[in-house]
């Protein structure tokens, strides 16, 4: 498969913080763009590579995955859980209306 | 008494074995020489009066005939790894107060071994740096100094400050791309990176997850093999952890290397290495030689490559990892008008900007249309890197390197370029990519009077080996130069 070209522009950045959940004022857009496409363009030397018929790397040391029983070991912690909560009421997370 | 911060653990430990001062005493000592080093912003959390009760429960463990494998000493955490009740902030603003309620596996076994902690050490937001500027808790000092006030490297720079400086007997470090031995190559101490699965990930703030691997920086090759032994071992709760012993680490270190094949990669000359850095190279095969190893040039063609992987493969799974940072359930909050709205401002006032950028490059390479065209092809070329290392052991038991293209930089100098940032670590990365353990050694001053480090690289698993070149290697170099105390 041949690689994208690697054209971020304003727009691209949009979507790219939008899925990143990042809030980008409108005039950081453009020089975002400018950043990305700088690495963007250097990682594209990965192109020279030939990788036909290789695996992905999915391990540095070969090993199976370990399985392990099914069961409950850990829990009934809830005020620890919470500890840390920017917001908490009668043992809930308190946190914004998502379903209006 | 004379000066316990100048001591190697090894030293440490013994003193405190044969009676000649109290884990109370070091302990002290060492918290007095952190206060005076303030200057250097080694710590972002100290934890001074936690660590004189540590210390007392270990000289009362002591007496009672109870002594670990770091029992009494005095040493720094990386604030990446979670500590029970104590603030952890992975130098970033999204963590706000974040305080775990429960330890990393790697500190809980430095804890079971006797460890005392000083405190949290600073670093590169999220460990994504090369310099401790990322930091958002302000850029740690590097003891070393020419003129201008130079970084420390990163991201574990707030460790190799603290050994540097003689405030921490060791510190724990992680290193994802090199943050551990570029660190302690610009400050003129030990960092080991051990096999992938090693350490424990459990209780460390995620970066990289198939990258990041935890080690100890420290004052000398056998310190870090102390220190590395009570860190490592098999844990269930990380299911990358690898089941098997720790090799004899501590008694390889002194291990002859007579016969010993030591390649030197041929690739790892690159365009616009000082010449310095060239000749410690060659000066560092002579020692070798010396020392009984037989010298074999080997290749690793694809080393080029290694660099533009790890920027596809290590921001795609950061950009994974830290969308657990939504403002809900820990660290900081900022409202906004609706949920979608109060998740993009909370991290986008949470994180800095080298974490952003990192995070919508990883978006991006893993979007639709692009994984296969970025992430698959990097994970394919890391098979390509891990394959040129399966080859290069066919001639050789391990590779002699650089461990950085450079020494310590000026404060501020490459903050502002990316890609000359990402170059620092084009000499340990590769350890990364292929899961490998590595260490540097401090091996000279350069012409300024900065050190400079160099790199074992060994096969997976066989540490042994990297701490017997290590040992040799720090034999050989002899290097004793220290810092000036200009901070006190």
């Amino acid at each position: 498969m041949s690689a994208p070209e690697h054209g971020v522009d304003a727009e691209t950045v949009r979507k790219i913080a939008r899925l990143s959940r990042l809030h980008v004022d409108e005039d950081r857009l453009e020089p975002l763009a400018q950043e990305l496409n700088g690495i963007l363009g250097w990682i594209e030397q990965l192109n020279e590579v030939d990788v036909e018929g290789v695996e992905p790397m999915t391990s540095a040391v070969d090993v199976s995955a370990p399985l392990r029983a099914d069961e409950i070991t850990d829990g009934g912690i809830r005020d620890a859980v919470l500890a840390n909560a920017p917001k908490k009421d009668s043992g809930f997370y308190v946190v914004p209306r998502s379903v209006e | 008494m004379s000066d316990l911060t100048q001591l190697t653990l090894e030293s440490a430990l013994g003193g405190m074995a044969a009676g000649d001062f109290t884990s109370e005493e070091i302990t002290i000592a060492h918290i007095d020489a952190c206060m005076e080093a303030a200057d250097l912003n080694a710590f972002i959390t100290n934890t001074f009066e936690l660590a004189i009760d540590q210390a007392k429960a270990s000289d009362a463990r002591r007496a009672k005939g109870a002594v670990g494998k770091l029992e009494g000493a005095p040493l720094g955490v990386k604030d990446l790894f979670c500590t029970e009740g104590v603030k952890t902030t992975a130098a970033s603003q999204i963590l706000g107060d974040f305080k775990p309620p429960y330890e990393s596996s790697v500190t809980t076994n430095m804890k079971a071994d006797g460890m005392v902690m000083l405190g949290k050490l600073n670093l590169d937001e999220f460990a994504m740096g090369s310099s401790n500027e990322t930091s958002s808790y302000g850029n740690v000092v590097n003891p070393w100094k020419k003129n201008e006030e130079l970084v420390p490297g990163g991201s574990s720079g707030g460790s190799a400050a603290a050994v540097a400086a003689d405030i921490c007997l060791g510190a724990t470090a992680t290193d994802t791309g090199g943050s551990i031995r570029q660190p302690a190559s610009f400050t003129g101490t030990v960092g080991i990176k051990p096999t992938y699965g090693r350490c424990s990930r459990f209780g460390i703030v995620a970066f990289a997850s198939s990258l990041d691997q935890a080690g100890p920086i420290a004052k000398t090759v056998k310190d870090s093999a102390i220190l590395l032994d009570s860190m490592a071992g098999y844990d269930p709760k990380d299911s990358t952890s690898l089941n098997v012993d720790n090799g004899d680490w501590i008694a390889s270190c002194e291990k002859s290397i007579k016969g010993m094949r030591i390649g030197i990669p041929k690739e790892y000359t690159v365009d616009g290495m000082p010449a310095e850095i060239q000749s410690l190279w060659d000066q560092g095969v002579e020692w070798m030689k010396d020392a009984g190893a037989e010298i074999v040039p080997v290749s690793l063609p694809h080393t080029k490559y290694a660099l533009p992987a790890y920027y596809i493969v290590a921001p795609a799974e950061a950009s994974s990892n830290l969308a657990r940072y939504d403002g809900m359930r820990y660290g900081a909050r900022v409202d906004g008008e609706n949920l979608n709205d109060t998740y993009e401002r909370t991290r986008a006032a949470g994180f800095g900007p080298e974490v952003q950028r990192r995070i919508m490059i990883g978006t991006y390479v893993l979007s639709a249309g692009y994984y296969d065209a970025y992430y698959l092809r990097a994970q394919k070329v890391r098979t390509r890197i891990a394959e040129d290392f399966k080859n290069a052991w066919e001639s050789c038991d391990a590779l002699l390197t650089p461990t950085c293209p450079s020494a310590p930089f000026a404060i501020g100098r490459k903050v502002n370029d990316p890609i000359t940032m990402y170059l620092n670590d084009i000499f340990t990365v590769t350890a990364n990519l292929a899961g490998l353990p590595g260490i540097s050694v401090p091996a000279a001053l350069d012409k300024n009077g900065l050190p400079l480090g160099l790199q074992i690289i060994g096969k997976a698993l066989d540490e042994d080996t990297v701490f017997a070149a290590a040992g040799a290697l720090e034999k050989a170099a002899n290097f004793t130069a220290k810092p000036e105390k200009w901070w006190t």
